[in-house]
């Protein structure tokens, strides 16, 4: 790359209003061939319609792109393919009825053959470290290996400006470091890579330019090498990063105990539990890392009831043997439950914030003779919203009009209002801006310091290293011991992905995901 | 120019309520253009489609006569679709529904009892359900198909009802027609107008009405009902069992359907046919979709469906048109409400040519 190289990518004052928020304001921006450029900014501070503008999804209200020097009106995502720009969007856009490579080949213009087709997609995802079986039914997938499968189908066509919506946000640390050395590598190629998050370390590791957004607007330019995180996040959020209080934990009775959890996997793809030891005690939290799709999901679904176990034993909650129990009886025992999925399973997208509140607080009096006590649940919704600051149109507001961060925080609200004596978190802060994060995290820590029993499972390292007393780990079905905090580090722990705990069955296969982790750990 | 169809960055809640009127209004300019294909004058053949069938207070009352059982079929139906339940057999569980309360009608032949008319009222829930349960038994325990199978059980109850009338409950002094015994006046509804047909059912179908109003937006269970409906995944993280969400909406149509049939053999027909009901099994699936699953829509859905019947008699009697010209309208009138509701979650948008045009090469170069 010479000095003199043109600008791949340049906005000139682009302009994006809504009916209700304008989301970009005057905001320029421009990035080189070769350059991993941040674009920094917290939910709802305008990065995703940005950069939808440069795709083609989204027509700006005023402002010009230019693309290698020449202004360019974007008119679609398929124009902008043609251009050479690719786009990992947050939110997947896959068909979970169809294999990957069928839900690849879509994407694809013409009719490609799959065999070959397949052949590629390995090629690539071993080129990448990005390991995922083609012929798999993507429904079968955890949301990290779609994730892989979304990066894979941008690979494939060789863009020249590649948008990475934020990528991270379901791999391990190792798996991280894999993904940069591929955006490292691409950029090395000559690719300009504009890198949307709000991870400020990760960002301070990648990029070489950063242009930070709030609330629509430009806030700052910066080279990320030569700030510190508590800069950047200051530029970010206007002002300093709370952090979490933690204490020491006082560990009371046993509140929820796997023995032996046993479970054949569902679906041929799928991951089966194999013999899980667990006691979660009152007053502590408990951590569970892992790649994702190693029986995270499995494991979960057996301790909220969602699926049943054969042996009743298994799991105990509470004191009571609760394997055969449907989720709605273990809810009665004191048990609260936030999903990873926040729509359609932690809440109802076409249903309003109160009558989400109803789905699983509705043993606290709002239902009466069998008829809903509205204004008792419209109460508790609003209660909810104020507690943990959900910017909502209030309880009538439907949950698909919040930001995944606000639904987030509203979920968390309503699981934790309930007074819970066990509760299972999965992904506590998937995709929540640093803020909102660092609030639930506390809220966890709080509930814990109320005496409840918390598990926490995350695919987040980092989160669990900040809030969990104790740390385990899931690998291919199988649990490791739990260790108190102070007796690990981040790097045993990544280790322990790839299910070499002391005592642990030795395998012949390696749990999925696993692959690149001794590699990246000698990086 | 041309014409996009564009998705709507979320539904759009007037089209919502929009969609049937204007599924209404497409169905009468439609049925201008077929009269007038046919050579009738479109105005008068207008008049005589859905004017003059409720000119007078007999017509009224004929109206809401057979509005009756489509609003009482329909709001059963709604609790069962609100929860993704595809219960398509409610001809089949009115049917069985009429053979019940026949049976017991004919039974008591001859009795006086007051009791005679709930028993038959009984029987007719009895009878409906039983059919739906056949349905819910094989989706809950062996995941078949719901739609295929109450359809067929349609066909099934039609000849149970055909055997009956011609075999052991025929009437000995019918002179060999397939029919059983009129029913006595103990089990037959009671006229609400003297001079009229419009009896008791009316009533019963009005309070299923608001039965399904507070059922399916104030209760409990409606609310689990449309959770399920809406997000299976979130009803099971609730705990809400889906098995039984199944069950109640499979068996509330059922009854509600049972209870329709029980209603024509006890009101106008009097006696059991071989055909008990013009098809309100399935107008009332139009009755429901067109009410937009909610009571009070599916109430008015039902008058404008009962008009369309009423409508077809008297275009067969003074145009001279057949009697598919019933069935013809309730097609157009589902087929305008599927095209309508496109609206719900797409606009229109005319697009220029200039601006449809492919991006100028000098950008891709």
């Amino acid at each position: 790359m010479s000095g003199a190289a043109v600008p791949r990518i340049e906005l000139r004052r682009i302009t994006k209003a809504y009916p209700s928020v304008v989301a970009n304001q005057d905001i320029s921006l421009t990035a080189l061939p070769g350059e991993i450029h941040a674009v920094l900014g917290e939910n709802g501070a305008g990065k995703s319609t940005l950069m939808k503008i440069i795709y083609g999804v989204v027509k700006p209200d005023a402002g010009e792109v230019l693309w290698e020097g020449r202004p360019v009106v974007v008119h679609n995502p398929a124009h902008a393919r043609d251009l050479g720009i690719g786009m990992v969007f947050q939110h997947f856009s896959l068909f979970e009825t169809l294999t990957v490579v069928e839900n690849v080949a879509l994407g694809l213009a013409g009719n490609p053959p799959l065999a070959a087709l397949s052949r590629r997609i390995t090629e690539v995802s071993e080129k990448y470290g990005l390991p995922v079986d083609p012929r798999r039914l993507v429904h079968s997938l955890s949301v990290g290996e779609r994730q892989r499968v979304e990066i894979i189908r941008c690979l494939l066509v060789n863009p020249r400006l590649l948008i990475m919506d934020e990528p991270t946000s379901v791999l391990t640390p190792q798996a991280v470091r894999k993904l940069f050395e591929t955006l490292r590598l691409l950029a090395g190629e000559g690719c300009t890579i504009l890198y949307i998050s709000h991870k400020l370390d990760e960002i301070q590791a990648l990029c070489t330019n950063a242009t930070v957004l709030r609330s629509g607007r430009v806030t700052g330019h910066c080279d990320p090498r030569a700030e510190t995180p508590e800069s950047m996040a200051r530029m970010m959020i206007g002002k300093d990063l709370p952090h979490p209080q933690h204490g020491l934990p006082t560990p009371g009775v046993a509140r929820l105990t796997l023995a032996a959890l046993t479970k054949k996997a569902a679906d041929p793809f799928g991951v089966g539990l194999e013999d899980v030891h667990l006691t979660v005690h009152a007053g502590e939290i408990v951590g569970i890392a892992g790649v994702s799709g190693n029986g995270q999901q499995e494991l979960l679904a057996a301790i909220s009831g969602e699926t049943l176990v054969r042996s009743k034993l298994s799991i105990t909650l509470c004191g009571v043997a609760v394997g055969r129990m449907r989720p709605g009886r273990r809810r009665r025992l004191g048990f609260c439950f936030v999903p990873e999925e926040r729509l359609g399973r932690g809440a109802v997208p076409r249903m309003s914030l109160a009558d989400n509140a109803l789905l699983t607080a509705h043993r606290r009096g709002f239902v009466k003779r069998g008829l809903v006590r509205f204004a008792r649940v419209r109460a508790f919704a609003q209660a909810c919203i104020d507690a943990y600051n959900v910017k909502s149109g209030g309880p009538d507001a439907e949950a698909k009009s919040l930001s995944g961060g606000n639904l987030q925080k509203f979920i968390m609200g309503r699981e934790i209002l309930q007074q819970p004596k066990v509760l299972v978190v999965a992904q506590p802060t998937w995709g929540v801006d640093v803020g909102a994060a660092a609030f639930i995290r506390q809220k966890i820590i709080d509930l814990r310091n109320e005496g409840a029993a918390i598990l926490v499972v995350s695919e987040e390292l980092d989160e669990l290293f900040e809030i969990s007393d104790r740390l385990a780990v899931i690998a291919k079905g199988r649990l490791s011991p739990a260790k108190p905090l102070r007796d690990t580090n981040v790097e045993e722990i990544g280790v322990w992905m790839s299910g070499m705990w002391p005592g642990a069955k030795a395998t012949v296969d390696t749990p999925p995901g696993a692959a690149e982790v001794p590699r990246a750990l000698q990086a | 120019m041309r014409f996009k169809l564009e998705a709507r960055p979320e539904p759009s809640r007037r089209m919502g309520y929009l969609s049937p009127v204007l599924a209404a209004a497409l169905t009468i300019v439609a049925g201008f253009v077929l009269f007038s294909a046919l050579g009738r004058n479109p105005w008068q053949a207008f008049y005589t489609f859905f004017v003059y069938p409720i000119h007078d207070l007999n017509g009224v009352t004929e109206l809401l006569l057979k509005a009756s059982p489509l609003m009482l079929i329909g709001v059963g139906l709604a609790c069962g679709y609100r929860a993704n339940v595809w219960n398509i057999g409610a001809e089949g569980q009115l049917v069985l529904g009429a053979i019940f309360a026949g049976g017991v009608a004919l039974h008591f032949q001859g009795s006086e009892s007051a009791l005679v008319l709930p028993a038959m009222f009984v029987a007719g829930a009895v009878g409906g359900m039983l059919w739906a349960a056949i349905p819910a038994l094989l989706r809950t325990r062996f995941n078949t198909n719901e739609i295929l199978v109450s359809l067929m059980l349609v066909y099934v109850a039609n000849l149970l009802l055909s055997w009956l009338v011609h075999e052991p409950w025929r009437d000995p002094e019918g002179f060999n027609f397939p029919q059983s015994k009129q029913f006595t006046e103990s089990a037959l509804y009671p006229i609400l107008l003297a001079g009229t047909r419009l009896n008791l059912g009316f009533v019963v179908a009005l309070a299923a009405v608001a039965l399904g109003y507070v059922f399916l937006n104030r209760s409990f269970l409606g609310f689990q009902l449309r959770v399920a409906g809406l997000a299976p995944d979130a009803a099971r993280y609730a705990g809400f069992n889906a098995g039984r969400m199944v069950w109640l909406g499979m068996l509330v149509g059922g009854a509600c359907a049972g209870i329709a049939g029980m209603g024509e053999v006890a009101g106008p027909i009097g006696q059991l046919l071989p055909v008990v009901s013009p098809g309100y099994g399935f107008a009332a699936i139009i009755v429901a979709f067109v009410g937009r699953l909610h009571p009070v829509g599916i109430l008015l859905a039902s008058l404008l469906m009962s008009l369309l019947y009423l409508g077809g008699e008297a275009a067969q009697m003074g145009l001279n048109l057949p009697s598919a010209i019933t069935g013809l309208f309730q097609g157009m009138l589902l087929f305008f409400l599927l095209a309508s509701d496109v609206l719900i979650n797409y606009r229109v948008r005319v697009v220029r040519p200039a601006a449809a045009a492919p991006a100028p090469a000098a950008t891709t170069a």
